[in-house]
């Protein structure tokens, strides 16, 4: 494996290129979130990285970086076998990334599960709404500053059981 | 004619009384639900299998009804999205009906404790026999269900399950 993805993607995307990484095959770049569409669609359409298979959509969280939201994104080569990682970061007051739904179609689930889990948006997704939760959940659950113990339940319940959810408070 | 006026032979007359007599029938009829969610399944196929054969306590049939079963197996993990279909549907069950929590998860959550997961079925439903084990084996199942046919037998009829509920 040679780091052609990434010198590529630095060769070819100046502007939005910030750090890049290799390890063990595992090749990384950290882009700006703004940039991303452009990013990812240089990887699809350039013949010599020919990246038509969409891996996977997920988010980190990192509470203690300004910049909390990391939107990871593997692609992969079908017809030149490599495989490269986009990372881009977005800050908790304006959570948005471009969505890569015109590029990839699968990514369409995945980027609706992130802003489920995550609160993180896709701009440009045909149809942004929560996919594993119901829609008056409260929250993101997989950020990190939920509370672990908090229950949520779309039904009352049984108006004799002992455990009733005691009333949920913010965090200060 | 002839009439036999000789008297039954002692033994061969049981007296009882309607309620329990029509409880005995019951609680070797049981049509069942399986609400089946999650790995549980596995060791409830066991259960029903030929092996172990819940068919010989007359819990044989499986209604894929809600409308005609007794008794509902939830089997498995509940997440708290699929709280109002499980109550929707122990609601549409006629009386008499008795729920079964299959596995610790059913029970109380079991180690999901998190933010998805029902932690416990009894939050939503009554239930009436809670199956511990991880999954359970399948002598635990059956260990509950005539733990249930007890129980059935012991409320007598429904009329009776009905007034002590009102009580």
């Amino acid at each position: 494996m040679s780091k052609k993805a990434i010198r590529a993607v630095k060769k070819a995307c100046k502007d939005a290129f910030i750090d890049s990484h290799a390890e063990h095959g595992d090749h990384t770049v950290i882009v700006k979130p703004e940039k991303l569409l452009e990013v990812v669609r240089f990887l699809h359409d350039d013949p010599d990285m020919d990246m038509k298979h969409f891996c996977d959509l997920t988010v980190v969280d990192w509470p203690e970086r300004e910049e909390r939201f990391e939107v990871v994104i593997h692609l992969h080569s079908l017809t030149r076998h490599h495989r490269i990682r986009v990372k881009a970061s977005v800050a908790e007051s304006d959570p948005v990334v471009p969505s890569i739904t015109p590029l990839y179609k699968g990514a369409n689930w995945f980027e609706r599960e992130a802003f489920d889990m995550y609160g993180v948006k896709f701009e440009g997704h045909p149809d942004l709404r929560r996919i594993l939760l119901w829609e008056e959940f409260e929250g993101h659950p997989l950020r990190k500053d939920y509370p672990k113990k908090r229950r949520q339940c779309p039904i009352p319940f049984r108006e004799d059981h002992p455990d009733q959810p005691p009333p949920f408070r913010e965090r200060p | 004619m002839a009439v036999d006026k000789k008297p039954p032979e002692e033994g061969s007359i049981l007296v009882t009384s309607i309620e329990s007599a029509i409880a005995w029938a019951r609680k070797f009829s049981l049509f069942q639900y399986p609400f089946v969610t999650a790995c549980c399944a596995m060791e409830f196929m066991s259960a029903m299998g030929p092996m172990y054969d819940m068919a010989r306590f007359g819990a044989e049939a499986p209604r894929w009804s809600p409308r005609q079963a007794d008794i509902i197996w939830v089997v498995g993990t509940v997440t708290n999205r699929q709280a109002p279909i499980l109550r929707r549907i122990y609601n549409q069950m006629g009386e008499p009906k008795w729920v079964m929590a299959f596995g610790t998860c059913a029970s109380t959550g079991g180690f999901y404790d998190n933010y998805a997961t029902l932690q416990g079925i009894d939050k939503i439903i009554p239930v009436d026999v809670y199956i511990p084990g991880c999954p359970p084996r399948p002598e635990q199942v059956l260990d509950a269900l005539m733990l249930l046919q007890d129980r059935i037998q012991a409320e007598g009829s429904s009329r009776m399950r009905a007034l002590k509920e009102m009580a």
